[in-house]
């Protein structure tokens, strides 16, 4: 799935001041081709999450369209577009994100509790699959208040990827992970670009510029390929 | 096989404390439902059966006898007043104008009966010209009664077949009236003729109580039916020009105390009912919203799972209606376990006439009381509901480290 954004720019209304338009992404222009790994670092506040949310139909942009292959997907509507981000978008937030009244099979399998499946056993084994690949393979009956860190990131790593996505959208994968953990995470992610599948990884981490296809920087909104 | 396993059941389970203190809360709302408007129709069908009983129109009565409360009395609460004139009043009344059916009947009171541990009021009634009880007792028995045939009130502990005894004479019960929810379910009909072996049984057993009455000379009260085509009040100011020393009442009169009362208790209870509901409406309210907002991150991953702002906001409106749904039939159950049980002292604590309206009716007022609960409560979740499904998912996630 090749992903696009086109002249994407996103304004907010701050308040406090007055009513006080901030432009948080810059007419931007980006491309995430598929099976490859695309990068992008830039200082805090810079507008990485907003151009990542508004790429992976979370947020609709202020002007500009964002096209997945040759659909414009802000012009779906909500039920439409939702049905689409489950089918064809994984995403793993910033920060942590476990439902916890959920296990952590429940919470891997969450888009599938919104949606049956037909058949249960073979989504559970595949959840039991990608799992034993991240390694946690023993962590499916716990809840996530049990859990470290590293396994709640590997954990939603799992649940982004359980519908078996076109694209994934990784922010900050790695933030508040250890080294180990953190080569972890992104040799998931690289592998999983690898299989065919588009990866996008906003990140501070200077290491995972190794394991980018593409690289790119964002400095107050605007966006420069590295 | 699918795995559609309601998150809405995960949520309520993953928050016992929550889930349950506010499951007690709409029981609490559905309950007083349940308890007010059974309580209130009750007093409303026990007025009714009481008005019926009563049969007659107007009421004359010696008038010594004759203040208003003192009537209460008589009427709601049996053996209180006891009071006789002669009865060529009776003759008197039934001359004048407008009367259609007219009846005497003459008040005894009972020591003790054996079988009841209070005073029982005993009315004798004249199967001739009676119109207010023989149509109960016809109902009950299928005819009249014989010589030492008696019909009790719904309270007593006796049945059909039993006998009782009244100064020293044994009594056939040959009907249970029904219930009217008054001091009247304590008393005991019978006609002239047993009236008469009682009180000679009292002369006999030495008690000189009813020595001055004899049931051909006296009356203790002469019951008036008026006829259509005259207005009562007019035939009830005629009554109290011309026959003196008596004093007439209209029947619906002397229950206006009760009725008003009534009206004053079910006022009371409008107001209690409401008060419950606006606070655990509120507090619903409150809660659902703060819960809401506690999980904004929660339902912000339901949409990057796909989850639509329909089905966000279907997910909160569901998980209210499990929760009051619960509570509205447990406590539409608990209403229940204190109006059956305790209705006999519910009716004994208010003093008023209190009569249990039939099952139907009852189930009813629980099913509305449900519905009307449960609703309420998951209408408090709508203004969560709606806000939690506006919400983008992109900002509640950005950046929280
Ligand atoms: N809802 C909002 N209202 C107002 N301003 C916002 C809103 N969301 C984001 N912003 C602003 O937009 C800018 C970009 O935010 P964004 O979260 O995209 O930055 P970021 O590059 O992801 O930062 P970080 O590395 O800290 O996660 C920030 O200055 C932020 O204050
Ligand atoms: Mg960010």
């Amino acid at each position: 799935m090749i992903i696009t954004g086109n002249n994407v720019s996103k304004e907010f209304i701050r308040q406090g001041k007055g009513t006080n338009r901030f432009v948080a992404v810059k007419q931007t222009q980006i491309r995430i081709e598929e099976g490859k790994l695309t990068l992008l670092t830039g200082r805090s506040g810079s507008g990485k999450s907003t151009l990542l949310n508004m790429l992976a139909g979370l947020l609709a942009p202020t002007s500009g369209t964002v096209m997945y292959g040759d659909d414009d997907i802000y012009s779906l509507d909500d039920e439409k577009l939702s049905a689409f981000r489950m089918e064809n978008i994984g995403v793993i937030p910033q920060g942590q994100t476990a439902v916890g009244t959920l296990t952590v099979i429940e919470n891997i399998c969450l888009s599938y509790m919104l949606k049956g499946a037909d058949d249960r056993a073979s989504v559970y084994s595949y959840a039991r699959e990608l799992m034993a690949r991240f390694g946690i393979p023993e962590l499916e009956n716990e809840l996530p208040s049990a859990l470290s860190g590293g396994e709640l990131r590997r954990m939603a790593i799992a649940r982004a990827m359980i519908r078996k996505p076109g694209v994934i959208f990784a922010d900050e994968p790695t933030c508040d992970l250890d080294d180990e953990n953190t080569e972890l995470v992104l040799k998931i992610l690289k592998n999983t670009a690898e299989n065919g599948t588009s990866v996008f990884v906003v990140s501070h981490e200077k290491d995972a510029a190794q394991y980018a296809d593409f690289c790119y920087s964002m400095n107050a909104g605007e966006i420069s390929a590295l | 096989m699918k795995l559609t396993e309601s998150l809405s059941f995960k949520n309520i389970k993953g928050r016992p404390a929550r889930s349950l203190a506010l499951t007690i809360l709409t029981a609490i709302m559905a309950a007083s439902i349940v308890v007010g408007t059974v309580t209130v129709t009750s007093l409303k069908t026990g007025l009714g059966a009481l008005e019926s009983r009563l049969g007659a129109d107007i009421m004359v009565v010696p008038a010594s006898a004759a203040s208003k409360k003192n009537f209460e009395n008589i009427v709601l609460q049996g053996s209180k007043g006891y009071f006789y004139m002669d009865r060529t009043y009776y003759d008197k009344v039934a001359e004048r104008e407008g009367i259609e059916k007219i009846s005497a009947q003459l008040f005894l009171a009972s020591a003790s009966a054996g079988c009841c541990s209070v005073p029982l009021q005993i009315i004798g009634y004249d199967p001739e010209t009676d119109f207010t009880v023989s149509p109960w007792i016809r109902k009950s028995t299928g005819g009249e009664l014989g010589l030492l045939d008696v019909v009790v009130g719904n309270d007593l502990s006796v049945f059909v077949g039993d006998t009782i005894t009244f100064y020293n004479v044994r009594c056939n019960v040959v009907a249970k009236l029904d219930k009217t929810g008054t001091d009247l379910d304590t008393a005991v009909y019978t006609n002239t003729d047993t009236i008469k072996r009682l009180i000679e049984s009292s002369l006999e057993l030495g008690m000189n109580d009813f020595r001055d009455i004899d049931p051909d000379k006296v009356v203790s009260c002469i019951l008036i039916k008026v006829a259509d085509d005259h207005p009562v009040d007019e035939v009830l100011n005629d009554l109290n020009l011309h026959v003196r020393r008596t004093k007439s009442f209209k029947t619906k009169d002397m229950i206006s105390g009760v009725s008003d009362s009534l009206i004053g208790v079910s006022g009371i209870i409008g107001i209690l009912m409401c008060a419950v509901w606006l606070l655990g409406l509120v507090i619903l309210f409150l809660a659902f919203t703060l819960s809401v907002n506690e999980r904004r991150k929660e339902f912000a991953v339901l949409r990057i799972a796909g989850a639509s702002r329909r089905k966000i906001s279907r997910t909160v409106v569901s998980e209210a209606l499990i929760i009051t749904l619960g509570g509205s039939i447990a406590g539409t159950a608990a209403g229940l376990l204190i109006m059956l049980p305790f209705n006999g002292l519910i009716e004994e604590s208010m003093g008023l006439p209190f009569l249990l309206p039939e099952a139907w009716v009852i189930i009813v007022l629980c099913f509305a009381a449900i519905v009307v609960s449960a609703a309420a409560g998951a209408a408090s979740s709508a203004y969560s509901a709606h806000r939690v499904s506006r919400l983008d998912a992109g900002l509640v996630l950005r950046g929280d480290n």
